[in-house]
């Protein structure tokens, strides 16, 4: 059912992308530095952080949020460019299953995704904020749960789009609003109720919340920090991925969509 | 032993019907050449062979296994070159290789050598290490192809191997072609649409609007015709064919090429031609029956 050499190869791949793509690799780096400096700045003129701590370390377990939902959004929808590069017609008439596919793709996202956020951590102490060992452990677990569950929600999507044209479409409706409903940003009860019901279905939020728990762990329960327990989130995060991975293997190549919208003029 | 088995294949796009009852067989180490126009349906076909496309009605098997309940086994004995290139812009030529071997669970070792060995054979061994924009047109062809073939699969499937190249690169392609099935034993399947090229093949399907119109041999086709055919441009094509018609009591085909006779003899015909029409033609051909004559024959148009 499950292959590793394919999987392996498959990730191999996206790193190597990912490092070539000097474009891609440096706004990657850069994002996170943006929003923490720049942006962070100015909205901690607006939003009081909880009390005894800065507002640049409120926002950095929602920053490293950030780029985990960025890195993994984005290897997972580069699917689709591979569909319009032939590649996945590739992946198709190799002797592999849909799930070993998916799972490959999964991975990569994740893989790279994990790595960007263990990076970010290096600046976790010039913000204040003390990580031992455990909590290094801890967080490293956090990101690669939160990472498999917003790769595979970009699985989902991805085997719903036609073509790229529709990437500002998710950008503004899905990755967006994913951040920015997430509790990274602020307080959840700051948001009108309508709008926390959002929040509760994001798997960001969820993520954010551990990174939190294990950052920041004296804001817990302050009403200000974090929402709910680490099983709790744990759980919610494990759930999503089950319902999102599955659907995607299910959607994959539904009806040979991905052969046929592969076929362009050989460039 | 039959290597591909296809009985009443049907493949329906929404309003079109791209395969429209296809029955076949290749056997073991054959070199079976699908020839068509554009549109014909050879890659759908194709597709639907290699496990990529489900069939609307009819079955297909390919080394024994179904292509559709058994699509796994299938695809583990096959290659298939897509008719687009595939091949990653991004990884270098041995990247490209090595990605396919890993799909295919290849061990590192052997993997090494497989692409070692078939960078030899299809003359890229100098390239190992370029990106892919580096390579002309043909050469990406050619690594295409090699691609296929790293698995050692019993079958390969190549979809207009050769479409958009240069004849200088058409050549080294099937240098290629012939130098693989040397050494490897299996059973090719192509298509084209160049009838230079299914004339090499050892048997021959004619593909038209889905319909298989003719299986055999490029010299059994060529003997559905009997005698010569006559290609004559003439300045009024219309009236000229019908006189012909009457006079001869000839079957005629034309086109915008002009008319095309199939006569007996050529040699004797010609004169009788002149001495009617003489004023009137303007050019005048005799010609051993060829592929696209078949194709003229049998569907009234030209190839292509
Ligand atoms: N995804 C699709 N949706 C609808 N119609 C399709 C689709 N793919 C192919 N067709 C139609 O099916 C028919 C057969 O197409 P196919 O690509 O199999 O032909 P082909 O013989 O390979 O042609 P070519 O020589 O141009 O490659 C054509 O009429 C084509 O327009
Ligand atoms: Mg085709």
């Amino acid at each position: 059912m499950l292959a590793f050499r394919p999987i392996y190869i498959i990730m191999v791949r996206e790193f190597k992308r990912f490092f070539r793509q000097k474009g891609r690799f440096f706004s990657a780096l850069a994002r996170p530095l943006i929003w923490l400096f720049v942006i962070g700045s100015g909205l901690a003129q607006i939003v009081q952080a909880p009390d005894r701590f800065s507002y640049k370390q409120f926002i950095f377990p929602g920053i490293l949020g950030m780029v985990v939902l960025f890195q993994s959004m984005l290897s997972s929808l580069s699917t689709v460019y591979d569909r319009e590069f032939g590649i996945v017609r590739l992946l198709l008439v190799a002797p592999i299953t849909k799930l070993t596919v998916v799972i490959g793709k999964i991975a990569s996202g994740s893989f790279l995704a994990t790595t960007q956020g263990v990076i970010l951590l290096i600046l976790a102490p010039f913000l204040g904020i003390k990580i031992g060992f455990v909590q290094l452990l801890s967080m490293l677990i956090f990101l690669i749960l939160t990472a498999i569950a917003i790769s595979s929600l970009g699985m989902l999507i991805a085997t719903q789009m036609n073509s790229l044209e529709n990437f500002a479409g998710v950008m503004n409706f899905v990755i967006f609003p994913m951040f920015f409903l997430s509790g990274g940003l602020y307080p959840v009860k700051l948001l009108p109720k309508a709008l926390q019901a959002i929040v509760y279905i994001n798997p960001l939020t969820y993520g954010i919340d551990l990174f939190k728990h294990t950052l920041l762990p004296e804001i817990y329960r302050t009403g200000r920090g974090t929402d709910f327990p680490v099983e709790f989130d744990i759980f919610m995060l494990l759930l999503f991925t089950l319902i999102t991975a599955s659907l995607a293997v299910v959607f994959f190549n539904r009806e040979g969509k991905l052969v046929l919208l592969g076929r362009r003029p050989r460039g | 032993m039959t290597a591909i088995e296809v009985k009443d294949l049907v493949k329906k796009y929404d309003s079109i019907t791209a395969v429209n009852g296809i029955s076949l067989e290749v056997k073991s180490g054959e070199f079976f050449g699908f020839l068509g126009p554009n549109g014909a349906g050879k890659t759908t076909t194709i597709h639907i062979l290699c496990t990529l496309l489900k069939p609307t009605s009819g079955s297909a098997k390919v080394n024994g296994y179904d292509c559709v309940t058994q699509a796994l086994q299938v695809r583990s004995s096959i290659g298939l070159v897509f008719q687009e290139t595939t091949l990653d812009r991004e990884l270098s030529v041995y990247e490209n290789l090595l990605f396919n071997c890993y799909l295919y669970n290849l061990k590192k070792k052997v993997a090494e050598a497989r692409i070692d060995e078939i960078l030899e054979v299809s003359g890229l061994k100098d390239r190992k290490h370029h990106s892919i924009m580096k390579l002309s047109g043909g050469m990406r062809r050619n690594l295409d192809i090699a691609r296929g073939i790293l698995h050692r699969p019993k079958i390969l499937f190549l979809d207009e191997p050769t479409i958009g190249l240069d004849p200088q690169a058409r050549i080294h392609i099937w240098d290629f072609i012939n130098k693989l099935r040397k050494q490897e034993a299996m059973t090719v399947f192509l298509t084209t649409h160049y009838m230079e090229e299914a004339e090499k093949c050892d048997r021959i399907g004619i593909i038209d609007h889905g319909r298989l119109i003719a299986l055999g041999t490029p010299a059994e086709l060529k003997r559905m015709i009997k005698g010569d055919v006559i290609h004559l441009r003439t300045t009024r094509d219309l009236e000229i064919e019908q006189m012909i018609q009457k006079q001869f009591q000839l079957s005629t085909k034309r086109t915008p090429e002009g008319i095309f006779l199939e006569v007996d003899s050529g040699e004797a015909f010609i004169p009788l031609l002149f001495k009617t029409f003489g004023d009137q033609i303007q050019a005048i051909n005799i010609n051993r029956p060829s592929l696209n004559d078949v194709f003229l024959h049998l569907t009234g148009r030209e190839f292509k």
